[in-house]
């Protein structure tokens, strides 16, 4: 089969073929019209299908459940915004929106920064490559649930290697699920330890299409190492960076396999005082706990407003990293 | 920044000539970069190692101090106690986890590939609105925010505790749409699909002959990380599963539920479920480095 290889912009050009082609294929006549416009809509349509049943209703159904003082099997009236307003003041949801933050922010900077730092050593040549980069991204296989279980094992207050290894320097044994700031450490390693290898690998695809003449030139003129990393690879990777940040925001904002396994028992408080619950456990729990099914979609609703703040807040701050400087 | 691009040599300087040889030093990995190395193998690899191991020892053994690094002899013990704890349906959860991600793996490469082909290759009023849509709502936590009216939904249908209640909602896949867009553009030259045309081929011929052959590769990567997705899911199943038909997420967290103090056993089903996964990576690592670095978000 020979091909044309044209340029989009190029002028059409002359012979049967290729006038046929721009034309459209009239030879068939009203069916092969009817394909070539109606077919891409058959192609696209089982997506848009199920994603108006499981995608477009749930979102609408929850707005319209959350006006509701809705129980699945009994009452359902309307209330207004007053979910909401119950909502704003609950201390119990404000305390889980506070930990989600607390662990999204926790595990998002220190991951970000080792990130970069294993990218740019997965950058240099070495010797046996890919073992490393397979090497790193092991956790990611690794599922959810079996990392939160081996974690929440090696935190054990008693028999736990973390206190075993502390207790070498002298340390008491911690009861990590006891405070907040031991379980949002230890909620944030599970996640860091996941997560980055994968945003490493990342971050090296697009460290490797940053052309090394523009290191070269910069150390001819006598820019330091450091320099060139702040001035040349971060302003490169910025897209990468917003990407990265992106999926960790909405990953962090709907957490919830971690903090339940570290829980033990799914009665998603997250702890005897709620020390480490989540919006998500809060949801789950307002629904299918308590069976308050209004409350629990007003609390969605917030939480995809919050995904939506979060993410506004991190773009602007991660489009000015590296400006223009 | 200007200063440096205006300087910027014109060609590459690949060659291996004694001045660039020189200047390329400085990609090479120094001790630093080893130790750095090293060091994000051995936290990569230990947590898992250790699962392992805790799943060839006994309890007594596995609350020793210092910990046991080494493995024991203990492991077909563990399994055939495993298998034996009724109340968490193992082996069921094993088996349903296997049916649900292939079946979701199987349909969202079809879909993601029939809409992909459409997206990258044919033109057709709102086409770029619709791919528009999609793109925003993978920003749309679906799963949280929807698992009210989705939980209605299959009481309604009388469906829970069924596995096509966490298959269906998992076919909804934005961003294997995304991914077959990507591939299918970069992948399939306009001419060949022009050329298919003017041949007489009908779209779906088109989309059979010259188009799913030219992605293979993307979607064995798509397919590879569906099914890690699939397997991984553990909110929704969760909810719409009863624990006696659950996948092996729910089983793992009955069983840290009921028995979480017989680490050894606990550890021995949390190896089990991350063993398939594991067996794929090492058979198809090489493709899997090369899709997450070709998909990833470049300058």
């Amino acid at each position: 089969m020979t091909l044309h290889v044209d340029s989009p912009a190029a002028p059409p050009q002359p012979g049967p073929r290729r006038s046929a082609a721009a034309r459209g294929p009239q030879r068939g006549g009203g069916w092969a019209r009817f394909d070539l416009r109606a077919t891409p809509y058959f192609l696209v349509s089982p997506y848009f299908l199920l994603f108006a049943i499981f995608g477009i209703f749930p979102l609408g159904y929850t707005l319209w459940v959350s006006l509701h003082d809705w129980e699945l099997a009994g009452d359902k009236s309307f209330v207004g915004i007053e979910n909401y307003i119950e909502l704003i003041t609950d201390e119990a949801f404000w305390n889980a929106v506070i930990n989600t933050l607390g662990m999204f922010v926790m595990s998002t900077i220190p991951q970000l920064v080792l990130a970069l730092v294993l990218a740019n050593a997965l950058n240099k040549r070495i010797r046996g490559r890919l073992f490393f980069r397979l090497g790193v991204l092991l956790p990611l296989i690794t599922s959810v649930v079996a990392v939160a279980v081996v974690f929440t094992q090696l935190y054990g207050r008693d028999y736990g290697m973390i206190n075993w290894f502390l207790g070498l320097f002298g340390t008491d044994a911690i009861n990590w699920q006891n405070e907040k700031w031991s379980a949002w450490i230890a909620i944030s390693t599970m996640i860091d330890w996941r997560w980055t290898g994968y945003n490493a690998i990342i971050l090296l695809a697009a460290m490797q299409t940053i052309p090394k003449d523009l290191y070269e030139a910069a150390s001819i003129d006598g820019a330091t190492a450091r320099r060139q990393f702040w001035q040349i690879t971060i302003p490169m990777l910025r897209p990468t960076l917003i990407f990265i940040v992106f999926i960790s925001t909405i990953g962090g904002l709907t957490l919830f396999t971690e903090p339940v396994m570290f829980d033990g028992n799914p009665t998603m408080s997250g702890g005897a005082t709620g020390q480490y619950q989540t919006v998500a456990m809060f949801i789950v729990k307002e629904a299918f706990r308590d069976f308050d099914f209004g409350y629990a979609s007003a609390a969605a609703w917030m939480l995809f407003a919050l995904i939506l703040v979060g993410t506004l807040i991190n773009y602007s701050f991660t489009r000015r990293i590296g400006g223009s400087k | 920044m200007t200063a440096i691009q205006s300087r910027r040599p014109p060609a590459h300087s690949r060659r291996p000539s004694g001045q660039s040889a020189a200047r390329n030093r400085i990609w090479d990995a120094g001790p630093l970069t080893k130790v750095v190395l090293a060091f994000a193998l051995v936290l990569s690899a230990f947590p898992i190692y250790y699962m392992f191991i805790m799943a060839t020892r006994t309890n007594e053994e596995a609350i020793d101090v210092p910990p046991p690094l080494l493995p024991g002899g203990h492991l077909g013990e563990n399994i055939s106690r495993l298998l034996s704890t009724e109340d968490a349906y193992f082996m069921t959860g094993l088996v349903n986890s296997a049916i649900v991600s292939v079946t979701v793996t199987l349909s969202v490469v079809l879909i993601s590939t029939l809409a992909g082909f459409a997206f990258a290759k044919l033109r057709f009023r709102g086409g770029k609105i619709l791919l528009g849509l999609i793109l925003v709502t993978m920003m749309v936590p679906l799963q949280q925010m929807g698992v009210v009216p989705l939980y209605e939904l299959m009481v309604t249908l009388g469906w829970t505790g069924q596995l096509k209640a966490v298959i269906l909602p998992f076919l909804v896949n934005g961003f294997g749409v995304f991914m077959m867009t990507q591939y299918a553009t970069q992948a399939v030259p306009d001419e060949l699909v022009e050329a298919a045309r003017v041949d007489g081929a009908s779209t779906m011929r088109i989309y059979a002959n010259v188009i799913l052959p030219a992605l293979r590769p993307g979607m064995a990567v798509l397919a590879l990380l569906v099914f890690m997705q699939t397997w991984n899911e553990f909110m929704w199943p969760l909810i719409v599963l009863n624990p006696d038909n659950p996948v092996v997420q729910t089983s793992i967290a009955a069983l840290n539920q009921a028995h979480g103090t017989d680490y050894v056993m606990l550890f021995t089903g949390t190896a089990a479920s991350v063993l398939p996964l594991f067996i794929v990576f090492i058979a198809f690592g090489r493709q899997i480095v090369g899709g997450l670095m070709e998909g990833a978000v470049k300058a």
